[in-house]
């Protein structure tokens, strides 16, 4: 299990380092796909087998797919590559350092860390189900009203386009 | 003795690894099963290469291949040896890592479905309590291997043709996931083991209680072998691959065993998807009949496997290819609307079960069938028989 | 029934079906035939490249040609070559010495035919030529491209009558006015007619 989390943790760390880093887009892209897939990992060794088959579906087989997608209709995919060592980039990985010593500190200082890890629950599919459609039903569908309206809102805006394209 | 043959497979692993010192049984266990998949898999991939050939000749009022050994049975042996023989070519604009990932890409995933399927009684690699989430997880990610493959190849026909393979194998889930929703409903489960569970027993003592055999079954399985079709690129939805218009799409510059990867995946794909559809409504490897349910429950899987491919390549033998708007018409303003009065109509039924009065049986499968039967009729009048959505008319070349 | 949506797709089906199961039992349904093995009869009108006639048995003396050239000159992918004869003197003989035809060139346009005055170039009907010499072996020499006339006969019968309705009549017509001429000046022989033309 020790060896399995390194080598995942390992995975998941390169692959958002690459994501960032790598100069072309695309494989930018296929690097998020690779640390969403090695996230997913941890899941399924945490034992949360629905949440990280869910990462699976949602991250790597439409958040991936969406950004690729966003990459090849919005710009060339020859732009130049661009270096991450650079101003913006030094900065940004400067801002990036920052924030996470504050989250660090933050922990370290609340006294979470010297705590006792609570026995895992055994989190079945059926029980979680229930609670979704028992306890958490209105925030569910608030949810889903919320990504029907940014739905729709998205096909409204396309027909404005095509009717102001088309003949 | 028709337990143990029953059993065979499952026993004889469990001699195996009995075999072994304690340690290594945790590793061994499942590379044994890994290395079964893969080798029984690979075989009828050959196998259905050899059929589907021989098949679609016969379709088509010609002989199929019949050159290579009697009968042509070893042609699949000529086909690999040529595969692998062939000279690998990357283009030179071609992203090299990326263009060699991609079939990697594309078969690890459809290999990893296999671990949820359940081929027999007690024959599953892994019986996840999601094992039905866990097999479109991992679907999902072929798509972004069709997208390297298309993209790195840096051919404009090949970048096109995975960009068509994405949309189509996206919009296609859609009613592929629904459909198999309403599985889920009834049988309150996502473990794909206690999906076939459900639908043990014999109705009356000889008609089986698949799910098939209801209505929303029966619609549910017609919609979800179409989305398999699509989903798995065969014709008539083989548009991203569309050898008259992009010439092989995202595979257009794949050569020698990377292009076997992809047949490979393309098939192994095709398999799996059909496992699940057999596990969803053709009750997995329950016989059909009570008096037949002595002969070993993977002899049962793999006989409504063969059909289901049988099936496939009938279908491809007699439709043509659909054109990109008429596929995703029929997606979004087909299949969807369809696939959720379905899962409706699941509901419906799980909700009546309770009905206890002579013929309630009949009543709910008639209700069923009839919301289900005037929904076909009303969508297909609005999208292709009302006026104005007639056939095609085209304004140059009559 | 007919009106219902889906129906011409199960109709599709079962057209398929019935070739499937058709195919086994009904040799005619098979419209492909197995090639090596069996070979469909080839059409009279067929053609594929030019072959050279010849009369009687010796394809040498036999040969029509007459090394005019205008076949030569006509040939749109220019693939006939052809170097005349000449007797020792250097004196330009009236048939070819080499006449190559190269069918990896050759369009099979049969405009060479169509201008032959001799009816000493025809259409062959010979598509087997595969061969794994794609420089020898696709370049026809004269020996190659010889042909006798019972062989045009047998492909081509009814243009091949024609032709040699032709010829007899040409021939008939010319002994005649061979004959008349020599009833005429005995001292001066007949010259051929195509030296005679511009």
């Amino acid at each position: 299990m020790e060896t399995a989390f390194y080598v995942l943790a390992a995975v998941t760390v390169a692959g958002a380092v690459a994501a960032m880093a790598l100069p072309r887009l695309v494989h930018c892209t296929l690097c998020l796909a690779v640390a969403f897939v090695g996230l997913a990992g941890h899941f399924l060794l945490l034992g949360a087998e629905f949440v990280s088959f869910a990462q699976v579906l949602v991250y790597v087989g439409a958040v991936a797919i969406l950004v690729v997608f966003a990459m090849l209709l919005t710009r060339s995919a020859d732009a130049p590559p661009a270096w991450v060592v650079s101003r913006p980039g030094l900065l940004g990985v400067g801002v990036a350092v920052l924030v996470f010593g504050c989250l660090a500190a933050t922990v370290a200082g609340s006294g979470l860390a010297g705590r006792e890890a609570p026995p895992a629950p055994e989190v079945t599919v059926k029980a979680l189900g229930e609670r979704l459609m028992a306890e958490y039903v209105v925030p569910l569908e608030v949810v889903g009203l919320l990504l029907t309206a940014a739905l729709i809102g998205a096909v409204i805006l396309a027909l404005e386009d095509r009717a102001k394209g088309g003949t | 003795m028709m337990e143990t043959l029953d059993q065979l497979f499952v026993l004889l692993k469990r001699w195996v690894v009995g075999e072994f010192p304690a340690a290594w049984r945790l590793w061994l266990s499942p590379l044994i099963d890994a290395g079964a998949i893969i080798g029984v898999f690979a075989g009828l991939f050959a196998v259905t290469t050899l059929l589907e050939r021989k098949g679609l000749g016969r379709l088509q009022n010609r002989m199929g291949p019949n050159r290579v050994g009697p009968f042509g049975v070893l042609q699949p042996l000529a086909d690999g040896l040529k595969m692998l023989t062939k000279e690998d070519i990357v283009p030179r604009a071609a992203d090299r890592v990326v263009h060699f990932l991609a079939p990697i890409a594309m078969v690890t995933p459809i290999l990893l479905a296999y671990a949820v399927l359940p081929f027999g009684r007690n024959l599953v690699a892994v019986d996840f309590d999601a094992g039905l989430l866990f097999f479109f997880a991992v679907g999902a990610g072929t798509e972004l291997a069709v997208f390297m493959a298309g993209w790195s190849s840096r051919n404009k026909y090949s970048l096109l043709g995975a960009m068509r393979g994405i949309a189509q194998m996206i919009s296609y889930e859609v009613p592929l996931v629904l459909s198999a929703v309403a599985v889920v409903l009834v049988a309150g489960s996502l473990s794909l083991p206690s999906i076939v569970d459900s639908q043990a027993g014999y109705h009356w003592g000889w008609l089986a209680r698949w799910h098939v055999f209801t209505p929303w079954g029966l619609a549910g399985f017609i919609l979800f072998l179409i989305a398999a079709t699509a989903e798995s690129n065969r014709s008539p939805f083989d548009l991203p691959e569309g050898e008259s218009e992009i010439i092989a799409g995202h595979l257009i510059e794949y050569s020698g065993f990377k292009y076997a990867l992809f047949f490979l995946g393309e098939y192994l794909g095709l398999f799996a998807v059909s496992a699940l559809g057999i596990t969803l409504f053709l009750g997995g490897w329950q016989a059909p009949v009570p008096f037949l349910a002595w002969v070993p429950s993977y002899l049962w899987f793999g006989a409504k496997l063969l059909g289901c491919i049988a099936l496939f390549i009938w279908l491809r033998g007699t439709m043509p290819r659909l054109r990109t708007d008429q596929l995703m018409n029929f997606a979004w303003k087909f299949m969807l609307p369809l696939v959720l009065v379905n899962l409706v109509v699941a509901a419906l039924w799980h909700g009546t079960a309770a009905w206890g009065f002579f013929g309630a049986g009949a009543t709910r499968w008639l209700l069923g069938g009839a919301v289900l039967w005037l929904t076909y009729s009303a969508l297909s009048h609005a999208l292709f028989t009302a006026p104005g959505r007639g056939p095609r008319t085209y304004r140059y070349a009559d | 029934m007919k009106h219902t949506p889906g129906w011409g797709l199960l109709k599709g089906l079962f057209e398929t079906a019935r070739n499937f199961v058709g195919s086994y039992y009904q040799p005619g349904r098979l419209t492909t035939i197995e090639y090596p093995d069996e070979r469909l009869p080839v059409q009279e009108n067929f053609r594929n490249f030019p072959m050279l006639i010849y009369d009687g048995a010796d394809p040498e003396r036999g040969l029509r040609c007459v090394g005019c050239k205008i076949c030569e000159k006509e040939c749109p992918p220019q693939c006939i070559y052809i170097v005349l004869e000449r007797d020792r003197s250097g004196k330009v003989q009236k048939r070819p010495r080499l006449f190559d035809i190269d069918v990896s060139v050759c369009m099979s346009c049969q405009i060479c035919v169509e201008v032959c005055p001799f009816d000493a170039i025809k259409m062959n009907t010979e598509y087997e030529l595969s061969t794994g010499d794609r420089f020898g072996a696709l370049l026809l020499r004269k020996a190659e491209l010889a042909k006798p006339n019972e062989y045009y006969r047998r492909l081509h019968p009814t243009e091949a009558a024609e032709v040699d309705a032709r010829l007899a009549a040409a021939a008939q017509a010319k002994a005649a006015a061979q004959a008349k001429e020599q009833a005429k000046l005995t001292a001066k022989p007949a010259k051929p007619a195509w030296s005679t033309q511009p």
